[in-house]
């Protein structure tokens, strides 16, 4: 399902001395099967922007179509479309509330196929949590309260994907994870990417999470789409992120550090390429090494 | 769709009102409050009014914002106003305008009922008033600050103060944290607005468990967070802000000390509220 939004503007509160417009204005376009990303800062809009997709914010103004949705349409049919379209907020941990870990899983289940036999049920939950790397005999009967907090993220994004949408966004998957644990979601998200979802949209501000994952990205800025392109595009235009007060990846930061020296690099910003690249040029002790712990571009 | 609820809504503006001493402003509140009952005919109810534009004028919140918060309780104040206009009966010394059934109407009723609308209905208007240009945090320093001579009686004044402004503290936050599992539960196809009271009541569970999950680990957070601060009670703490009484309070409550004496001059002047009947019949 490709996402086409026009003109999308939005003001919350408003009408009120607390009326503040988020969105001005978003232009974008994302195809189907791409791992898109959307950086921006807080308050630029991306998570008011990602909320439409799934109508969770209602559209009031500009048009905004996924797939053969059309959610300007007072009669869309918008819980078919939250079907479709997955949403894994930002720490998703605090949404479960189950008394057990496959009670919880199955909730969007039981919500959006209410014709679905008890045996499905089950089978589509076991795949689900087996999906995302967790044992599933061991864990179905737990609480989902006395789970490690990246176990109750895990069971947050099964809970989700347990529909089989087509789209799967995600507000800031690896907010508050260790760096393992930010490696291990990004791999699980490749791994849905490849089989269950076909298009995921992962909202981030960390930029080597984008850099290293994305083959489209989209900046944000005060409520406009101010960059969209793939990531190595985006970070080539380093000074004009840096403008905008947003971070750049540490490879960029590399990258201009070397520019000053007069050394031009030629990279996608991945920590793999940008290291096979530096080296070669050093004439590196036999071509690239393989990057230890760097990123899983594919 | 929780963002409509205006009660204890703060409605940033620089004004007279805004500026006053928030002790101040809860004593003016409850006199107000005292001045509503105690008038006793129409022209008393009138300067009550009179007194009330005057506030919501020199508090520069827009009027339409003020009528808002009785929009809340709209409800209750037609429920009780159509129990009292049927079913109330004086001491009845004029004739029943109907008498049907059990319903009976008075002309004593229906000015009974007009005087008891009126005072729900301004008895919001001016709480509303007060919390509209008051902060949560000026308000439970200001009534704090009016307990304290309950501390003679070893009633813990500064405690319930605690306890009120962390009550108001988190209920933004805690709306905030509503809304963000209510768009979670949404997008996991939870459903709010259809369906019977029993339907509509258990898909409350999905919202209601994480919301007191996350209250608790707030309130364990903050409690933390106080004891690395040694937090140990009142004694010995100072305030950040003083309150100071100024002109201004001055001012108000002079305005509603008139109020009240006009009020009371016009009860005994001009009498009662069924009085008025006299006149025309």
């Amino acid at each position: 399902m490709r996402i086409v939004a026009k003109d999308l503007t939005y003001t919350y509160n408003p009408k009120s001395p607390f009326a503040s417009q988020a969105l001005k204005g978003v232009n974008i376009e994302i195809d189907e099967g791409e791992f898109f990303g959307i950086i921006g800062h807080t308050g630029s809009g991306k998570s008011t922007f990602v909320q439409h997709l799934n109508a969770l914010i209602k559209l009031t103004g500009g048009s905004l179509t996924v797939g053969d949705y059309d959610l300007s349409d007072k009669k869309c049919k918008f819980l078919e479309l939250r079907s479709k379209v997955g949403m894994v907020f930002q720490y998703p941990e605090y949404q479960l509330f189950a008394e057990t870990v496959e009670k919880d899983v199955m909730f969007g289940l039981k919500n959006f196929h209410k014709g679905m036999k008890e045996e499905e049920m089950a089978a589509a939950v076991k795949e689900a949590i087996e999906t995302v790397d967790l044992d599933y005999e061991d864990i179905r009967d737990r609480s989902p309260f006395e789970l490690s907090g990246g176990q109750k993220r895990r069971v947050a994004i099964a809970g989700v994907i347990v529909t089989k949408p087509e789209i799967l966004i995600l507000d800031e998957p690896a907010a508050g994870l260790d760096p393992l644990g930010k490696k291990e979601i990004m791999d699980l998200l490749h791994h849905i990417h490849g089989g269950w979802c076909k298009t995921v949209v992962i909202v981030s501000h960390d930029m080597d999470e984008i850099a290293e994952n994305c083959t489209r990205a989209a900046v944000f800025s005060e409520g406009r789409v101010v960059m969209e392109d793939t990531p190595a595009e985006i970070f080539k235009r380093s000074d004009e992120l840096l403008a905008l007060g947003l971070d750049i990846p540490v490879t960029a930061k590399c990258a201009r550090l070397l520019k000053e020296k007069g050394i031009v690099i030629d990279t996608d910003f991945t920590c793999d390429d940008f290291i096979a690249k530096t080296l070669a040029l050093y004439g590196g002790a036999g071509g690239a090494p393989k990057a230890e712990g760097g990123g899983n571009a594919q | 769709m929780l963002n409509d609820v205006t009660f204890g809504q703060y409605y940033p503006a620089k004004s007279f009102v805004h500026s006053m001493d928030p002790r101040a402003k809860i004593v003016l509140m409850i006199a107000f409050i005292v001045a509503i009952f105690l008038a006793k005919n129409f022209f008393g109810l009138a300067a009550v009014i009179l007194f009330l534009i005057v506030a919501v004028a020199f508090s520069r919140v827009p009027f339409g914002r003020v009528l808002r918060s009785v929009k809340m309780i709209l409800f209750l104040i037609i429920f009780t106003a159509v129990l009292n206009l049927f079913f109330y009966s004086g001491s009845s010394s004029y004739k029943p305008l109907v008498d049907w059934w059990i319903i009976t109407i008075t002309y004593e009723s229906i000015i009974n009922t007009i005087f008891l609308a009126f005072r729900l209905f301004l008895l919001v208007m001016g709480t509303s008033v007060l919390t509209l240009t008051t902060t949560p945090v000026a308000l439970t320093d200001g009534i704090e600050s009016l307990l304290t001579p309950l501390k003679w009686i070893k009633f813990p004044v500064h405690e319930l103060a605690l306890i009120m402004s962390i009550a108001l503290r988190f209920i933004p936050t805690l709306m905030d944290e509503t809304n963000r599992i209510v768009a979670a539960q949404k997008a996991r196809g939870a459903d709010f607005e259809t369906g019977g009271l029993i339907k509509r009541a258990k898909a409350v569970v999905p919202i209601l468990i994480p919301l007191l999950v996350s209250a608790f680990r707030r309130a364990e957070d903050l409690g933390d967070a106080m004891d690395a601060r040694c937090y140990s009670g009142a004694k010995g703490r100072t305030k950040y802000k003083k309150l100071t009484f100024t002109w201004r309070d001055l001012i108000g409550l002079l305005f509603v000390a008139a109020l009240i004496t006009g009020i009371v001059f016009l009860n005994i002047y001009l009498g009662g509220k069924f009085e008025i009947l006299g006149y025309f019949l």
